[in-house]
């Protein structure tokens, strides 16, 4: 208050709206030392040794050139890319062919909304258990095939380290495609009726509608959902976490479970840090050329 | 008009009944109400809908078996004998490691968890929203465009430099240390909405106050909180869920006497020892699960709100 009274005079610059400037010290903070300090901390100690306590004696790339080459790293990764491309082209895929058919003036259509939206309000946990035990071949969906008379039909991706990553796939698709639904119903009804009625009009099919004139339109909410996917995929830690815990083997391994694992139980700081600062890349290679398009060229959002 | 775009197939040759027009906005139904397109259309709805309630139903029907049914039979059939022992033994007796009081500990962990969380986090960033939104100060943006853009980096950079920081301050492994860190990553989309939502609002209802005298806080309680109960909701369902679900900063952060439920079940469940009762781990999966649920189920549009915000938090 004391600072507004003065006006605009120039007494003290600092003590203007100072009352805005005291109540934003926690996001001053967040954003200063979290953000930007703890990642620079953390790239930073990536080119230490560190064991077990943060040390600051520099050893170049020594733990990328580590990183690189362990074998649970590069498990690591191709799941990570397997995991990623088919999350994404999946959950695109389904999330805008469910959102099209919902867009078609259906009744019940929240009934329909509610129950594909659910999975999305429990956590990886739930979903990774739910999952872990549908797939259970001994009880799961194995075992009732089995028991409807094909007995050679062989479904047990949560024990088979060649196919692992795709039971995780199942569970993150059933969690999340309803958003990505929500998301692209959204985006379509954002279209223009004209545009329906003018293909309408031209005869064209509604399908080559969709495909040549509406995803064209919704380019944007595409970028968008596809970020927030891809970002979504980088962290992907609980789900692995609770249905497989990185097995069989390492079969299962993802980068986050392998930063944690060597933060927290290995005690090899280093490592932890040059494996999070990969992610951190990963993340940046995402993020950096969406955030040049969607607020570099033109500044029209504030 | 709508009449036109309900009816998107080939069936606008169908004729144009006069009553069509004077049955209301929405349109009357086509008449073949068996066309192909809505057998196309329902039918593939309603089976996705199967497929997303199978987990939940297989769930729930696991949870009431006993253990022998279980091993007999299959998973999808309904319980022969309903029983609810599993559920008093999930939340009262399953055990992790040597504590065998089941995962009441972690539902009270994650109340005592979630509550301050949430009531903390969310006016520390309505206030910043509020801040940025009509007072705004030099630099101000510069922060706010740190703190959108930290949202995107992956919390495994920032969560070492944080556990030094709370140890540093003695917090570490404690629930108020768990509070600070849920404040610091729920600050970045809520700080979003809030702003988002008060710059929304007339500016020349602040004006107005402001010629009245009233300064930073008084506006913010007397004028901007009550008009904004809408967002604080959909604050509150976002943040609710995402730290009830959260597993985690909880696995990092705390002391396991104080493991919000989550990390708790996931040890349940994953325990190595013992024998695996199938039946008291959906239990326990349930109870964990139920308190998002509830949330979902009641709040419904709000919810699809609150996530659309919070998507980014993914």
């Amino acid at each position: 208050m004391t600072g507004q009274t003065r006006g605009s005079a120039r007494p003290n610059q600092w003590l203007r709206n100072l009352n805005a400037k005291i109540a934003s010290i926690p996001m001053i903070l967040t954003a200063v030392v979290i953000f930007v300090g703890g990642t620079a901390w953390t790239v930073l100690y990536s080119f230490t040794n560190s064991k077990l306590l943060p040390r600051l004696s520099f050893v170049g790339l020594d733990q990328y050139e580590r990183l690189w080459a362990a074998p649970r790293w590069l498990v690591s990764i191709e799941n990570l890319a397997i995991y990623g491309f088919f999350s994404l082209v999946f959950s695109l895929v389904i999330g805008f062919v469910l959102a099209a058919l919902m867009d078609q003036k259906i009744r019940f259509e929240n009934t329909f909304r509610t129950i594909m939206l659910y999975p999305f309000a429990l956590s990886f946990i739930v979903t990774g258990l739910v999952w872990q035990w549908l797939l259970n071949p001994q009880y799961g969906i194995q075992s009732i095939v089995r028991s409807l008379g094909w007995t050679s039909f062989n479904f047990d991706p949560l024990y088979n380290s060649d196919i692992v990553i795709y039971g995780i796939l199942i569970a993150a698709l059933w969690q999340g495609t309803g958003l990505v639904m929500c998301l692209m119903l959204a985006g379509l009804r954002g279209i223009d009726e004209d545009i329906w009625k003018a293909a309408r009009v031209d005869g064209i099919p509604m399908w080559k509608t969709y495909v040549l004139v509406i995803i064209p339109m919704m380019r944007g909410v595409f970028i968008t959902t596809l970020v927030i996917i891809a970002s979504g995929i980088v962290k992907v830690y609980d789900l692995v976490v609770a249905q497989t815990s990185g097995g069989p083997g390492i079969a299962s391994e993802v980068p986050a479970k392998y930063v944690y694992d060597y933060m927290f139980q290995a005690q090899n700081l280093g490592q932890g840090f040059a494996a999070s600062t990969m992610m951190l890349v990963t993340v940046a290679i995402i993020i950096v050329p969406w955030a040049y398009l969607e607020f570099g060229g033109g500044r029209k959002r504030a | 008009m709508l009449n036109l775009v309900a009816n998107n197939s080939m069936v606008t040759e169908h004729e144009a009944a006069p009553d069509r027009i004077t049955s209301g906005p929405r349109g009357p139904k086509p008449r073949r109400t068996l066309s192909r397109r809505n057998i196309v259309v329902y039918g593939t709805l309603i089976v996705v809908a199967l497929y997303y309630l199978l987990p939940l139903y297989v769930m729930i029907m696991t949870s009431l078996k006993g253990m022998p049914e279980i091993r007999v039979g299959n998973i999808f059939a309904p319980p022969v004998e309903i029983t609810f022992e599993p559920w008093v033994k999930a939340w009262a007796q399953a055990c992790t490691g040597l504590n065998c009081d089941g995962l009441s500990r972690g539902f009270w962990n994650s109340v005592r968890i979630t509550v301050p969380s949430v009531i903390i986090s969310i006016a520390i960033a309505s206030i910043n929203g509020y801040a940025l939104a009509n007072w705004r100060f030099k630099g101000a943006d510069l922060f706010f465009t740190i703190l959108i853009v930290g949202a995107f980096i992956p919390y495994q950079v920032m969560i070492y430099p944080i556990v030094i920081v709370l140890r540093e301050m003695g917090v570490y492994g404690t629930l108020t240390g768990l509070i600070i860190v849920h404040t610091i990553f729920g600050m970045p989309i809520l700080t979003l909405l809030f702003r988002n939502y008060f710059a929304g609002l007339p500016e020349e209802l602040f004006k107005a106050a402001r010629v009245d005298g009233a300064g930073f806080w008084t506006i913010y309680l007397k004028i901007m909180l009550p008009m904004s109960l809408p967002i604080f909701v959909v604050a509150m369902i976002l943040q609710v869920t995402g730290i009830w679900n959260d597993f985690l900063f909880g696995v990092v952060f705390t002391r396991p006497e104080y493991y919000p439920m989550t990390v708790q079940l996931n040890n349940i469940v994953n325990s190595v020892q013992g024998v695996k009762e199938y039946n008291v781990n959906m239990a326990a999966t349930l109870l964990t699960g139920l308190v998002p649920l509830t949330i979902y189920f009641i709040s419904g549009r709000l919810f699809v709100r609150g996530i659309a915000a919070g998507a980014v938090k993914g």
